[in-house]
């Protein structure tokens, strides 16, 4: 093996594995903004004991997500050294931008929910989880800004062997930057939702009376499905238009499509084999449709670009049909729980509430399923049209230093994943807390 | 000579700075963790920090992003040169990090003793790679004339660089204790200010030890110093805090004591930034490899963009971070913690 690949190997698994805990974190951290509004407002103790337990599960999805994302700040630097002479006048400032305006809100007022409850008032309290939310909220914007000019690169010059910022409007505003923000935003809040909806229905599997997890799955069934339906139409049609303008190559990866043509079919199910979609059932001209808004719009399939600049397919089509099938699942699921709870059936429904519990993981699957069609969709390259990543990677690192980090960072994620679901079980079996006293005691 | 390049060499440090001031004392508490013998102590220990080591540790990344926006190449430079000092660096920081939140889910004595170690050694070792890191720093890296590193992980461990090394890991113990004699009670509070005492004396002696052994091993340091006007700023101010730290240490206010290893550490960021501007990574190969301020920067444009967002965000972060600090002061009670 070389070193590119272990590098690429190794990038993917520390991002991969973090990349599990902000959509929770995201999504729950606003979960909790109307929970712990409603305990304020209402003087609720229900509702405070919702945000109660849900903030203690939020603090362990946070300090997780928190270990794993050290890694990051360093790791274009350890591993990709040469993107980051490339890049570093560009790419640099949004991940310290991150830092400045969400890393220090997100961790500074996490410390100050967590453990403040009974040190400052309410009202304090409320905007501390805010802040929280907000800060989450913004992290994930910045970073998507740098994700985003990797893949639609705007506001720069090829100057003295590297990108050479002119715009920085340009840079932050890219084609892709709103597009992806507001769809993996919406996807972290479907997260969230399908978080907290599964512990809830786990609990009521368990008693059937818990107010606690009544209010909770309540709010994250309609919360969930607001979102849903959005995260469908128009935010997944509107990342779909824009992946179809600024990287065709890409979509036709993801639609595998080999041969360009009008009318292109919507693929529902295929197997994309080395120079054809094998098993292809698909809806006529629909394709050339939602990307283009005509029914007759030529749509580039991958036989139209060089070999040496069409991305893997295989990956990227199965993960982004996947991702389109988890999220037509949710919005199924979401509209049924809406429906069982407006039919007042839903606390006893166990086969629902199952499957709740069951589908707890699923949208970070859909998470990862969506970045890893993001990432491998833009190969061969790095920074599109500009940078391949075979030209990326630090010179100086051996393969046999990459694989020494693999195999610790492996360890220590299969360890802290193992950890974080016996503690989230753990306080999922202990349960919320009693709410006919003073619920804000600790 | 103030021109952005300067401006953004001195932040760098600032912010360097403001995390060995502050994640310091988390680090210190750490070392001190790994020698406590009562459970109330520990206790105390992880209640000190609980509200706060998360924002402390965001200066560390702050900077990590800064260098990142401010000068590329010698990110690039020193994080894949520094690659097997620096995974073992985070793999101690993930440990650390998880630690704190895992250790009270549980009460049986080997889940705790477990976490009580991985915190302790995730902050010992963090206290002392920082160290070696500098040392190497100062003491100059064989970059080449494409700005990659050329040296070995081995290198890396001179005894030069395990000098300064020692001389963090002590300096943050002592901070360590500072900190925790401010925020425990009673005869906890006593020992940890006999700690003071005691590393100081271990941490005079190692910097006067890390002083004369730069003059043999990196004399271009001392060469255009007493020129320098931050010397004349820095050098003073080290001067009194360090014979503040013993006197305070027995007086009545531990806040002082906090305050004067604050500013030591401040003075010594800041006189290790003197000496070395405007190299940010000296080559020991030739001097004309160095990456500067200069050489090694991003364009003007992003730098004058990072600066904008700097001056708008640093003064509500450290708004924000006051009023934290404020709602948990004074000492940590037994009662108090998690939630």
């Amino acid at each position: 093996m070389n070193a590119i690949l272990l590098a690429r190997i190794q990038f993917a698994l520390t991002v991969g594995f973090h990349f599990i805990f902000p959509p929770i974190s995201i999504g729950l951290a606003w979960l909790l903004v109307v929970a712990e509004g409603l305990g304020w407002r209402r003087n609720d103790a229900v509702w405070r004991e919702v945000g109660r337990f849900f903030g203690g599960l939020l603090a362990i999805t946070f300090a997780v997500g928190v270990a794993s994302g050290i890694v990051m700040e360093f790791q274009f630097g350890t591993n990709w050294a040469g993107y980051s002479r490339f890049v570093g006048d560009i790419f640099g400032a949004p991940l310290a931008a991150e830092a400045l305006f969400a890393f220090f809100l997100e961790s500074t007022f996490l410390g100050l929910y967590l453990f403040g409850r009974d040190r400052v008032s309410k009202g304090v309290h409320w905007f501390s989880i805010l802040m929280v939310a907000v800060g989450s909220t913004l992290s994930a914007f910045w970073i998507l800004v740098a994700n985003s000019w990797q893949q639609t690169p705007a506001g720069f010059e090829l100057r003295n062997g590297r990108a050479e910022l002119t715009s920085f409007f340009e840079a932050v505003f890219n084609p892709s930057t709103l597009p992806r923000f507001l769809h993996t935003i919406d996807a972290s809040l479907i997260a969230g939702a399908f978080f907290m909806a599964g512990i809830a229905a786990a609990l009521l599997f368990k008693d059937g009376e818990n107010a606690v997890a009544r209010k909770a799955l309540k709010l994250a069934l309609v919360f969930g499905l607001v979102f849903g339906g959005i995260e469908v139409f128009p935010s997944g049609h509107y990342s779909a238009q824009q992946v179809a303008a600024t990287q065709p190559a890409k979509l036709a990866a993801c639609e595998g499509l080999f041969e360009g043509q009008e009318r292109a079919p919507l693929t529902v199910f295929g197997v994309p084999g080395q120079t054809e979609l094998k098993l292809a059932i698909g809806l006529p001209g629909a394709l050339s449709l939602l990307a283009f808004n005509r029914f007759d719009a030529y749509v580039a399939g991958l036989h139209d670009f060089p070999e040496d600049e069409r991305p893997p397919v295989f990956i990227t089509f199965t993960s982004f049909h996947l991702m389109v099938g988890l999220g037509t699942l949710f919005l199924l699921m979401l509209s049924w729980g809406c429906f069982r709870l407006w039919q007042g059936r839903l606390w006893t429904d166990r086969l629902t509430l199952g499957a709740f519990v069951l589908a707890l993981p699923l949208p970070v699957v859909a998470c990862e399923l969506g970045w890893m069609c993001a990432e491998v969709g833009r190969q061969p390259w790095i920074v599109y049209k500009l940078l391949r990543t075979a030209d990326a990677a630090s010179e100086v690192v051996s393969a046999g230093a990459i694989l020494f980090s693999i195999l610790l960072f492996g360890a220590i994620y299969l360890l802290l994943g193992a950890l974080y679901v016996y503690l989230i079980v753990k306080m999922v079996r202990r349960g919320p807390g009693p709410t006919s006293t003073e619920g804000s005691a600790a | 000579m103030i021109d952005l390049n300067t401006i953004w060499f001195v932040l760098i440090g600032v912010l360097l700075a403001a995390y060995a001031i502050l994640d310091g004392f988390d680090l210190g508490t750490g070392v001190w963790h790994l020698f406590a013998r009562r459970e109330d102590e520990r206790r105390a220990h992880l209640t000190a920090i609980g509200p706060v080591w998360d924002g402390n540790e965001v200066w560390l990344l702050t900077a990590g992003g800064a260098l990142f926006a401010a000068f590329p190449p010698v990110y690039a430079a020193v994080f894949s040169g520094f690659y097997l000092a620096f995974m073992l660096l985070l793999a101690a920081l993930i440990f650390r990090a998880v630690a704190l939140e895992f250790r009270h889910h549980n009460t049986a004595p080997a889940w705790t003793r477990w976490w009580d170690w991985a915190f302790g050694l995730g902050s010992l070792v963090p206290a002392l790679l920082y160290g070696v890191a500098i040392g190497n720093i100062l003491r100059g890296i064989p970059i080449d004339v494409a700005g990659e590193f050329r040296g070995s992980f081995l290198g890396l461990l001179n005894p030069y660089a395990l000098l300064v090394g020692a001389l963090t890991l002590v300096f943050f113990a002592m901070h360590g204790a500072a900190y925790l004699a401010m925020k425990t009670n009673g005869d906890q509070a006593a020992r940890m200010r006999t700690c003071v005492t005691r590393s100081w004396i271990a941490f005079v002696a190692l910097y006067v030890a890390a002083t004369v052994a730069s003059v043999f091993t990196a004399p271009r340091l001392f060469e255009a110093i007493l020129g320098k006007p931050l010397f004349w700023a820095c050098f003073p101010l080290l001067l009194v805090s360090v014979v503040a730290i013993p006197v305070f240490a027995n007086g009545p206010q531990p806040r002082r004591v906090f305050a004067a290893t604050s500013a030591t550490m401040f003075a010594m960021v800041g006189l290790a930034g003197t000496s070395l501007y405007p190299d940010l990574a000296p080559s020991s190969l030739d001097p004309a490899f160095s990456l500067t301020a200069y050489s090694a920067s991003s364009t003007p444009r992003t730098l004058g963009v990072m600066l904008i967002i700097t001056l708008v965000a640093l003064p509500a972060i450290l708004a924000y971070t006051a009023y934290v600090y404020y709602v948990f002061r004074g000492k940590v009670t037994g009662d108090e913690g998690y939630h």
